[in-house]
């Protein structure tokens, strides 16, 4: 039997490395989107673990809504991506300093 | 849960739904007004598309359906506090309150972009339309009553900023200003919605009502404090308060100015919304636990916001430092935790926004083709080129410094009178400190208007009538709201 605490501990885990991703990587935009994706699907792991457990139908109903999200999300982001791509030619994170002081 | 969908509770809702269907309707017109036109390209050789009287078509749909809803807000508001949708949407006062409020603020930002989109070739309906459905998910966020419909009103709201921060596709630096926003945007929403999920597990409910009740039943534990912790961080991050705050100068710097006037001003009270929904409506008992962290946060943004808008030469740089030290002060009245403290942070709030709509307003119109009005020079000698617009910029400024009389010094005052109410004092005297070093930067601003003289190659102003009533209209606002708070201060009251 599987327990409430393991499955949130794979979810913590997911969240940590996908929050490291966004917060160390210095090369490629591409890492960022997808650790982002990564980040919302161990909040997903956690509210179906907690749904589950509580026998309560809720959380993964707001899963699905999390789902739906994300995919805009991404959408905006590869696009905003495009964009950047368009104007700079390169989406490696450190060239992005135009904006700073 | 009772699941019953009632027809009537549309009702209540009919503000949300004539913009939604004003942004539809936006979309439809710019589909078939101009064929020939690229929408979004920036080719100075065809300025006379941009002129055409078709294309001012959205502009008049989205003025109308925020009229319309704002007269719909009138209509359906008040009356005693209603749950609808199986307890995911509340009417109560403070939406009514705050609809009115985003919903006026989006009508100013909506006439002072129209000169300036139209002299770049830019008036087109995607503007409009993404404007719109920002002003929607802000609606949906000051009407929530469950995490769910909160998220989907914080989304809704973020999606639409980041695209229009990027909407000047030529821009390199609004590129590189959407992609930051973007991704610290969905980092913030990924941490809050971790706090979420551990609130879920914890009470075993989304909505409010529910999960307040479920929390003063139980001692306080690691997994609430846990979810505590990673909600206002988020709340934190909404904000841009410090620690939180590393894309707000960036995105004020980057974004095209009008994006950056609608993302300036009505967010703030939607972020206030938010927090309170979240900390006063579902979290109450957790209070000594959550006013500890804003109170650092609180501090933090007071302090550095302050001291680096000092350094800043770029002018909507130093307004978004600028924003992150009045953060602080709303902070400030939500951490005191008591009625009058909520009624000063949402006065605030609400103060702020028609503030920072004006300044960014004659930003706008200072601004000329292919060039944005972002140094402090460029308000160099402003009084000699029209000394209307640069009295309002005056009073702008001063009322952000907190001069009395305008209204600045009174959502001062009340936050701080509600902090010293809870024996604060030292925090009062800090933040009476910050702001004393943030009157340096302002009045340098009103310096620049009124005692340099104008660059010799500055053009004449942009800007239409339309524009200069409603500059007008603002800026006299935000003396007569200094004059006679009372009004809205018991609206705000009234709201708790």
């Amino acid at each position: 039997m599987i327990a409430l605490s393991d499955y949130l501990i794979l979810g913590g885990l997911l969240f940590v490395i996908a929050v490291a991703g966004i917060l160390l990587n210095r090369k490629n935009l591409i890492l960022i989107l997808i650790c982002i994706e990564l980040m919302l699907l161990a909040v997903n792991m956690n509210f179906i673990a907690f749904s589950h457990f509580l026998g309560d139908m809720t959380g993964q109903v707001f899963v699905f809504f999390i789902l739906t999200v994300a995919a805009a999300e991404s959408a905006i982001g590869l696009a905003i991506l495009v964009v950047l791509f368009r104007t700079r030619r390169t989406i490696n994170v450190e060239d992005l300093d135009a904006l700073k002081g | 849960m009772p699941m019953s969908f009632a027809a009537e509770q549309l009702l209540s809702i009919l503000p949300e739904i004539t913009i939604l269907i004003s942004a539809a309707l936006v979309l439809m017109a710019d589909l078939f007004s101009d064929q020939g036109a690229s929408p979004g390209s920036v080719s100075p050789n065809r300025p006379a598309q941009a002129a055409r009287p078709v294309r001012g078509l959205s502009h008049g749909l989205t003025l109308l359906g925020l009229v319309i809803a704002l007269g719909l807000t009138g209509f359906v508001g008040g009356g005693t506090p209603q749950i609808l949708f199986d307890g995911h949407l509340i009417q109560d006062a403070m939406t009514d309150l705050l609809r009115a409020a985003i919903l006026i603020i989006g009508i100013l930002a909506f006439v002072y972009v129209r000169p300036w989109l139209e002299e770049r070739g830019l008036l087109i309906g995607e503007f409009y339309a993404l404007g719109l459905l920002a002003l929607l998910g802000m609606l949906v966020m000051v009407s929530a009553n469950s995490f769910l419909a909160l998220y989907l009103g914080l989304e809704l709201q973020a999606l639409a900023l980041y695209a229009l921060v990027a909407f000047e596709r030529d821009s390199a630096r609004g590129a590189e200003a959407a992609m930051k926003y973007f991704v610290l945007g969905a980092l913030g929403s990924g941490l809050l919605l971790y706090g979420i999920s551990m609130l879920y597990g914890a009470t075993g409910s989304i909505t409010f009502g529910p999960v307040a009740a479920a929390l003063s039943a139980q001692e306080t534990n690691e997994v609430l404090v846990f979810g505590l912790a990673f909600v206002v961080i988020g709340i934190g991050f909404k904000f841009g308060a410090v620690p939180f705050h590393m894309w707000v100068p960036d995105v004020y710097e980057g974004a095209p100015t009008p994006a950056l006037l609608i993302l300036g001003s009505a967010p703030k009270i939607a972020a206030l919304a938010f927090a309170v929904r979240i900390l006063v409506e579902a979290l109450p008992s957790l209070h000594p636990d959550w006013q500890g962290m804003l109170l650092i946060l609180s501090v933090l943004s007071m302090g550095l916001g302050n001291l680096v808008a000092i350094a800043q030469s770029n002018i909507k740089r130093m307004l978004g430092y600028s924003t992150i030290s009045h953060v602080g002060f709303i902070l400030l009245g939500l951490l005191a935790g008591s009625r009058q403290g909520y009624a000063a942070a949402m006065f605030y709030a609400i103060v702020y926004a028609v503030m920072a709509a004006g300044a960014f307003g004659i930003l706008l119109i200072l601004s000329r083709q292919g060039l944005d009005a972002e140094r402090l020079e460029d308000l160099k000698g402003l009084n000699d080129r029209d000394a209307w617009y640069a009295a309002m910029m005056g009073l702008m400024m001063f009322s952000m410094a907190g001069v009395p009389p305008t209204v600045g010094f009174m959502a001062k005052l009340l936050v701080l009178e509600a902090v010293i109410r809870i024996d604060l004092v030292w925090l009062a005297v800090v933040a009476v400190f910050f702001s004393i070093i943030g009157a340096f930067y302002y009045l340098r601003v009103v310096k620049f208007i009124y005692f340099d003289p104008p660059a010799p190659d500055a053009p004449p102003l942009a800007g239409s009538a339309g524009v200069r009533a409603a500059i007008t209209l603002n800026a006299l606002a935000v003396l007569a709201l200094g004059i006679y708070p009372a009004a809205l201060l018991s609206l705000c009251q009234a709201a708790f």
